[in-house]
């Protein structure tokens, strides 16, 4: 009887970790409906309903006009939402045994959340690049060419805290839907982050929703327009939702593995 | 209960495919594996055995690395069994679920190739497993059958030394079943070694070189399906008696256990003869059926919560 020479075998760079599983993961996210209307289409729908106004347009904010100011926090909405989704799948690879079967494989668990935080960035980029390309396409949105490439990368770069949450979620919430549950409570960080409608400074309101998680993410986006200075607290506010959902991915991706 | 090793296994965990030594597995006051001890040659075909609930999952989870044992060792091929995953030896095909619906099937191929540092290519491994025409099909379109396959397409990628298989032909027609053995079969005679648990006790019987069978978290067989066979050891008479008096019947000579069907009775023994002779003679007992114990007995009587007399002569 012969044996199978086991030194010749080796393990995979990078952990596994390669363009083939991302170009395949962004097919899949482009393939979910659901996905591409909350994060692609609907941002660019509510700009087109809400920025166009001509009350809008013809209104200063800062550096530019108010559909400037309405655009990029359709655009911020949009990338966290896309970030989200993208982390939350592992809540429905996790029900499907998909998760199960790749730790039959060589890809390491630190390759598999970078393809999880990749494929969360990209679909966040293309939420931003969308809604911007519709503002540019419209022609109403009106503010300074660095201004549009600074709010963009702010928000894009920003929105890897909702990669995290967007993780710590699905691994918390055993569910194929999560984000039929997480939908409202996006609607409500966004509302609370001032990306529907300004919070009037200083009201009840601003004094809770300052330390929500979409607050500081909004602000800093939006101050290269609106040409106020950056506060500390903003910044503050991001990196510790950003290190709160962290480590709260991190403790349940632990318990995940201990178990499954 | 007794533990019998009718096999002496070589135990030397650099060519043993699979070693576990002292392996228990506790989830909080449930003792799922208890101080198991299996050490499986590379090239071996084994049937893993036992009722629900006697450790297999807990012990095939812990060779494949998803959980830790609360103590002992487990070795697969000499290494940890996150390593020899991580070098592509070892794959599984689960009965259920481990597939994305919304790839298609040649995509999930070419996503699980993409892994491993090689694989055979993945038009090859598509059209050996019969799933060539249906590349283009979504997985959550295809059939429980066509999902099957794409299964063993995936694990057959990496060209694995070891295989641990969940009820494999489930669902297989009588021809399908004796292809797939036969495909494992020859696949073994190039020293892959092939861990399967199943239902089907005649599959196991006829094609495993060994039969592993475990009870309580522990190994109650280990062996050939001849030499487990011999483990249950007497026949069994079965007779038609009308309001069969259950405790008389248990007091014929030579009865080891008596089981009561309606109007039908099973008497097991290790002397049928005499036992038929004392139906026919001082019973109104008829239609007498004298059979030899198979598998399935062997499996009932080793399992059995209670130890019964034919495990007497086990030890």
């Amino acid at each position: 009887m012969s044996t199978i020479d086991l030194s010749a075998r080796r393990t995979p760079p990078l952990g596994g970790f390669n363009a083939t599983i991302l170009g395949l993961e962004l097919r899949r996210m482009l393939r979910n409906r659901r996905t591409v209307i909350f994060t692609l289409i609907m941002p660019v729908a509510l700009f087109l309903i809400i920025g166009l106004n001509s009350k809008y347009v013809h209104e200063s904010a800062g550096r530019g006009n108010v559909s400037a100011y309405v655009m990029i926090s359709l655009a911020v909405y949009g990338a966290v939402l896309a970030t989200t989704s993208g982390g939350a799948m592992v809540s429905l690879e996790r029900a499907l045994g998909w998760s199960r079967q790749l730790r039959l494989t060589p890809l390491s668990s630190t390759a598999y959340i970078a393809l999880r935080m990749a494929v969360a960035l990209a679909l966040g980029l293309a939420s931003i690049l969308v809604v911007y390309a519709v503002g540019i396409a419209t022609g109403k949105a009106s503010m300074p060419l660095w201004v549009w490439i600074t709010t963009a990368a702010i928000g894009w770069v920003g929105s890897l805290v909702f990669a995290a949450f967007g993780l710590f979620m699905g691994y918390l919430l055993p569910s194929e839907n999560v984000m039929q549950i997480l939908g409202p409570v996006m609607a409500g960080l966004a509302a609370l982050g001032g990306l529907w409608f300004p919070l009037q400074d200083g009201s009840t309101i601003q004094q809770v929703a300052q330390f929500t998680p979409m607050y500081g993410l909004a602000e800093l986006a939006r101050v290269p327009l609106t040409g106020g200075t950056v506060e500390i607290g903003w910044v503050v506010n991001i990196l510790a939702w950003l290190v709160i959902f962290a480590v709260g991915a991190a403790w349940r991706f632990r318990k995940d593995t201990a178990r499954v | 209960m007794q533990q019998t090793q009718l096999m002496a296994a070589p135990a030397d965990a650099a060519t043993s495919s699979i070693s576990l030594r002292g392996v228990s597995k506790a989830f909080g006051p449930v003792r799922a594996v208890r101080d198991l001890d299996l050490e499986i040659r590379q090239g071996e075909v084994v049937a893993f055995l036992g009722p629900n609930g006697a450790g297999k999952t807990s012990t095939i989870d812990m060779i494949l690395g998803l959980s830790q044992p609360s103590t002992g060792q487990v070795r697969v091929l000499g290494m940890a069994p996150h390593e020899a995953i991580r070098r592509g030896l070892v794959a599984a095909v689960m009965q259920t679920g481990g597939l994305l619906k919304d790839l298609t099937v040649a995509e999930t191929v070419a996503y699980t190739a993409s892994l491993y540092p090689t694989t055979a290519p993945v038009a090859d491994v598509l059209r050996r497993a019969g799933i060539a025409e249906i590349g283009d099909r979504l997985v959550g379109k295809c059939s429980g059958g066509e999902q099957q396959r794409l299964r063993f397409a995936m694990a057959l990628l990496p060209d694995p030394a070891l295989l641990l298989l969940d009820e494999p032909t489930t669902g297989m027609d009588v021809e399908g079943r004796r292809a797939f053995w036969t495909a494992i079969r020859s696949d073994a005679a190039r020293g892959r070694t092939v861990l399967f648990a199943t239902h089907y006790l005649e599959e196991a019987d006829a094609y495993a070189d060994r039969i592993v069978l475990v009870s309580k978290g522990r190994v109650v067989a280990d062996g050939s399906a001849a030499e487990v066979k011999k483990l249950a050891s007497g026949r069994t008479v079965r007779a038609t008696i009308p309001n069969p008096d259950e405790q008389a019947l248990k007091a014929i000579p030579l009865v080891d256990a008596v089981e009561i069907r309606g109007d039908s009775v099973l008497l097991h023994s290790r002397d049928t003869d005499e036992v038929a002779r004392h139906l026919l003679t001082r019973t109104d007992a008829r239609d007498l059926e004298i059979t030899s114990r198979g598998l399935e007995d062997a499996f009932l009587a080793l399992t059995r919560d209670e130890p019964v007399a034919t495990t007497g002569a086990l030890a």
